[in-house]
């Protein structure tokens, strides 16, 4: 890779603040509690492509989609989005000109969008924010384009989100991110909330919508299989740290790291392939308290005492000491 | 018709289009099914109309005294066989139409709640939108201040608002100024309720994703409060606000009554129970009677119509 | 084997013709219209269907929870030969704890936070049987341990607030175990959790319905919670049943077509597909479902007969479909799928 990637996550971290209030410390003792959500996390992505970040609830992924945005400011870490920096202050005249082009779409549809707003003056809102078109005319006329482009009838704009259905609510949200031109999405969990079929039509619409407009996507899901279908990389994120990051492919037919295995084998098998799988243990530790060393020891059948002393780095695309001293059988594939 | 003006500010700040939505709408529906509601609508409308048409609706203008006949004082009830046209409900010691006094009254109590309401609403809205949205240290001093004030009555408060008011600007008052006094005093002492509703609200929808999407594309705060938050917030405002505008009422009439509210060259509803009592054991019942069943009737309709609509407006009691 | 047993004994659970209304001001809104379904001794059987579909009103009909505006229209619901559908709401409340088990999404929902798990459990036993304070107490920690939670014993005394999701699911659904019903009624169990705990109570599930014979009916949005757990499936659009089989067939070789693209839009850990299997259209709302055929104005075989007749179902292979090119008689088309 010779040209700078466009998005660039470097050593990502956010603490929160857990503790009780301060009248409740005083009153009943206890120490101030702190939960890394986020614990060191870098990636790049580049121009046109689409990386997932997947893992389970507590793992840090949606954290990670917010400050990638700028919605969340990290505790420490950067990131940069086409060479400009999201926190340095710098940079602050270009990130206002920045921010047109990144845009996120959320996983709850019913609540991404303002209910008492009609879909047109929604989606009008960042051309508005941006002064994108001058002119009621003109702007109604490029809602009505954004709104056929996601499959909608321009006509709808005149409706309340409502009045449409989950995967209908979806397309305005898609259809408000591309209204101010963006070319970086940050997709949150997008199809989680939305039945299976409605899921297949707009993951096919945002793939459609990537070809045309050559839009870069970073893809939050605890869907593996979702995943599978959209990304080209995948990060396999556990309790704020990434553990593995592949190929897309790769990752399903060799996985490396022990948690990948586990979580591959987890997936409910539509296909009725009948393939062997290893038995799931235990689950998510307590992300207040998470176990020292690895974090996945308590739940790894090879972790050994090094795993429960020292965080393992990633390297060459995998976080784990089993596999970097080769102790790790060849996985079966499915 | 009376229904619509109750239910205007919430549903309906545009015309033509959202009429038909409204008429529609569970809110209308449940409206429809409670007779009750629909009496009390009626009676509330009502009122209103007659306190803005007091001069088209009195037989004399009480405040005038060209108008007032001494000859005509205390006369009994038409009904009564003393009675005489046209003091439908009486006089009074200065041969005033009680009728007339008390639509003249009414449009002085109403515009008291209202213009009270509204000030308290105003107040209490920006103070929550403000705490919640903003958070930390400026929500905790806001919040500790309503709190520290729901430990005295409102009408302690009223009271001493009015009485530092009346203090500071002199000790005789116009009626105009004393009528702001009371606005102002009503709407220190009601603000909180708004101000801990509205916070609560924000709380649960500033979490929301529709305005992460809005900071998202880098509005400034005050315009995602103005523009995405406060008109999400607004249907507990309203039904607090109903029931306040009775409360408002009542702490005016209570001031009034207590000599620091409405003068008797303007007087309220309050005022009117205020003279009539000197003469409710002289006989001429009627002379504070008829105010306060006039009250009584206002307050309870409007306490009707607000219980109401807080069901209406609450889905899980749909 | 099993059809042999289906064949020779009365089913656990017998739904005929069931219908449920939910009466509104703006009219009588369809939510169940004509299902009908057997589940015999210690068969899963999945119900899976989209939002809408009617899926977990059914789940709720059989157990008496449907609460007014709604009301069973019609048809009938027999439990081991009994009919339950029109009992006196005291009675079918001591069928549903005796008898019928429930588990719903979210665990906290059936579990009281102010009471210990212990107390919940010994409580429920000692309704249902006779045992004393000790053995139930006994049988309690049995069936903690049975569920899979680890140091039962000790763990029993806690409040539900401190068991995580997993572990409270299982604690849901030892409650549901308590008085050995005959049928488990369970309604998305899997959803609110995480993959990797999903698959133990799957497991879980699964091992129950074998080892004590216990009927499951198995409510779920998830066709790959479906294909790991149950025996068999039905399909359900728009209120109605559009397919029922044997799972494996199901899955692999759906007949209706709304079936067909309901497999065809889950994406696959292993098949690539560039663009996944997408049915037009959304599910129709229940003011506004289509006459003859629901699915009609989404479907690809669609033919002028789907318009106006409702297609009844049909047996075909091992599968009942609900589907006009399945139909055998004179007026069938030859466009199969």
């Amino acid at each position: 890779m010779t040209e700078r990637p466009f998005v660039e996550v470097n050593d990502l971290r956010r603490v929160f603040d857990v503790s009780k209030p301060w009248l409740n410390r005083v009153l009943e003792g206890g120490e101030k509690q702190y939960l890394k959500a986020v614990d060191g996390v870098t990636f790049n992505i580049a121009k046109g492509e689409t990386f997932a970040l997947v893992g389970e609830s507590g793992s840090g992924k949606s954290t990670v989609a917010r400050m990638v945005v700028g919605l969340l400011p990290p505790t420490s870490g950067e990131v940069t989005i086409d060479g400009v920096s999201m926190s340095n202050a710098a940079d602050a005249a270009e990130r206002r000109r920045l921010r047109r082009r990144i845009q996120m779409i959320f996983q709850d549809p019913y609540a991404s969008l303002n209910p008492r707003w009609t879909v047109g003056r929604i989606i009008a809102e960042p051309i508005r924010a941006f002064s994108l078109i001058e002119g009621e005319k003109d702007i109604a006329a490029r809602v009505g384009e954004l709104l056929s482009f996601v499959g909608l009838h321009p006509a709808d704009g005149a409706k309340y989100p409502h009045e449409f259905s989950g995967g209908q609510r979806q397309r305005v949200a898609i259809a408000r991110a591309l209204a101010s031109d963006a070319e970086f999405i940050v997709c949150d969990e997008p199809t989680s909330a939305l039945d299976v079929s409605v899921q297949a039509q707009i993951l096919n619409l945002m793939r459609d919508l990537q070809d045309r407009l050559g839009l870069t996507y970073l893809f939050i899901s605890h869907n593996l299989a979702v995943v599978r279908h959209m990304a080209s990389r995948i990060g396999v994120m556990y309790l704020g740290r990434i553990v593995e990051v592949s190929e897309g492919r790769e990752l399903f037919t060799s996985p490396k790291h022990p948690y990948t295995r586990m979580l591959l084998d987890a997936v409910p098998d539509v296909g009725m392939t009948g393939r062997q799988r290893i038995p799931v243990q235990g689950e998510i530790p307590n992300p207040i308290n998470p176990p020292a060393g690895c974090t996945f020891n308590p739940r790894c059948p090879l972790a050994n005492e090094r795993c429960t002393a020292e965080i393992p780095p990633l390297r060459s695309g995998v976080a784990c000491h089993a596999v970097q001293e080769g102790r790790l059988a060849p996985h079966i594939a499915a | 018709m009376a229904e619509t003006l109750q239910m205007a500010p919430a549903d309906m700040p545009a015309p033509t289009s959202r009429i038909g939505r409204f008429l529609d709408s569970d809110v209308w529906a449940s409206f429809t099914r409670s007779k009750l509601t629909m009496l009390a609508a009626a009676l509330t409308f009502v009122f209103i109309a007659m306190a803005v048409f007091a001069g088209v609706f009195a037989p004399q203008n009480p405040f005038n005294p060209a108008e007032l006949d001494l000859l005509n004082s205390r006369m009994p009830p038409l009904w009564d066989e003393m009675g005489q046209a046209p003091f439908l409900l009486g006089t009074d010691e200065q041969g005033r139409d009680i009728f007339s006094a008390i639509l003249y009254g009414l449009r002085i109590s109403l515009l008291v709640g209202f213009l009270g309401v509204a000030f308290s609403a105003t107040l209490g809205i920006t103070l929550g939108l403000v705490a919640g949205y903003i958070g930390g240290a400026v929500d905790a001093v806001i919040m500790r201040i309503a709190d520290i004030q729901l430990t005295f009555p409102a009408i302690l408060i009223a009271l001493l608002v009015d009485g530092v008011a009346k203090a500071v600007l002199g000790g005789h008052l116009d009626e105009i100024m004393t009528l702001s006094v009371l606005v102002f005093s009503i709407g220190l002492s009601f603000w909180v309720q708004y101000a801990r509703t509205v916070r609560g609200s924000v709380l649960v929808e500033k979490n929301k994703d529709y305005i992460a999407a809005a900071r998202l594309i880098g509005l400034p705060a005050p315009v995602i409060m103005l523009r995405h938050i406060l008109p999400n917030v607004l249907g507990p405002v309203l039904v607090i606000a109903t029931i306040n505008l009775a409360l408002a009422i009542i702490t005016e009439a209570t001031l009034s009554f207590l000599g620091t509210g409405m003068p008797e060259t303007m007087p309220s509803l309050g005022t009117l129970i205020r003279i009539g009592n000197n003469y409710l054991f002289s006989g001429e019942w009627w002379i504070v009677a008829f105010p306060g069943i006039a009250l009584a009737l206002l307050v309870l309709a409007i306490n009707l119509l607000g219980d109401w609509l807080r069901d209406a407006l609450n889905p899980r009691l749909r | 084997m099993r059809e042999g047993r289906e064949t020779m004994s009365v089913p656990v659970l017998s739904v005929r013709d069931l219908r449920v209304e939910f009466v509104t001001r703006r009219g009588t809104l369809k939510a169940i219209d004509g299902v009908s379904f057997d589940i015999a001794k210690g068969e899963v059987l999945g119900v899976v269907g989209e939002s809408g579909a009617g899926k977990s009103v059914t789940g709720s009909a059989v157990i008496g929870l449907i609460d007014p505006p709604g009301r069973i229209a019609g048809g009938e619901i027999h439990l081991s030969g009994l009919r339950i559908d029109n009992l006196p709401p005291e009675e079918m409340r001591r069928v549903r704890g005796r008898r019928i088990g429930m588990i719903f999404q979210d665990p906290l929902t059936s579990l009281n936070p102010l009471y210990r798990v212990s107390e919940q459990l010994v409580e429920t036993i000692r309704t249902h049987t006779n045992l004393s304070a000790s053995a139930a107490r006994k049988r309690a920690i049995d069936l903690l341990a049975e569920v899979g939670i680890p140091a039962p014993d000790k763990r029993i005394d806690s409040y539900p607030h401190e068991f995580s999701g997993g572990m409270r699911q299982r604690v849901v659904i030892a409650l549901a175990l308590c008085a050995e019903p005959e049928l488990i009624i369970a309604d998305e169990p899997t959803t609110a959790l995480d993959v990797s705990v999903q698959a133990q109570i799957i497991a879980l599930l699964k091992r129950l319905g074998r080892e004590h014979g216990t009927a499951i009916m198995l409510v779920t949005h998830d066709m790959g919670v479906i294909a790991e757990t149950a025996d068999r499936v039905a399909v359900m659009y728009a209120g109605r049943i559009a397919e029922i089989g044997p799972v494996r067939d199901v899955v692999q070789n759906p007949l209706h077509p709304y079936a067909q693209g309901l497999m065809g839009a889950i994406p696959s850990l292993e098949a690539d597909a560039q663009r996944l299997v997408q049915i037009p259209g959304a599910m129709p709302r229940l003011s506004a479902i289509p006459p003859g055929c629901p699915f009609n104005p989404r479907c690809p075989h669609a033919f002028d007969r789907c318009k106006v007749e409702r297609p009844e179902a049909i047996q075909h292979a091992e599968h009942r479909v609900a589907c006009h090119l399945y139909d055998q008689s004179p007026a069938r088309t030859e466009a199969v799928a």
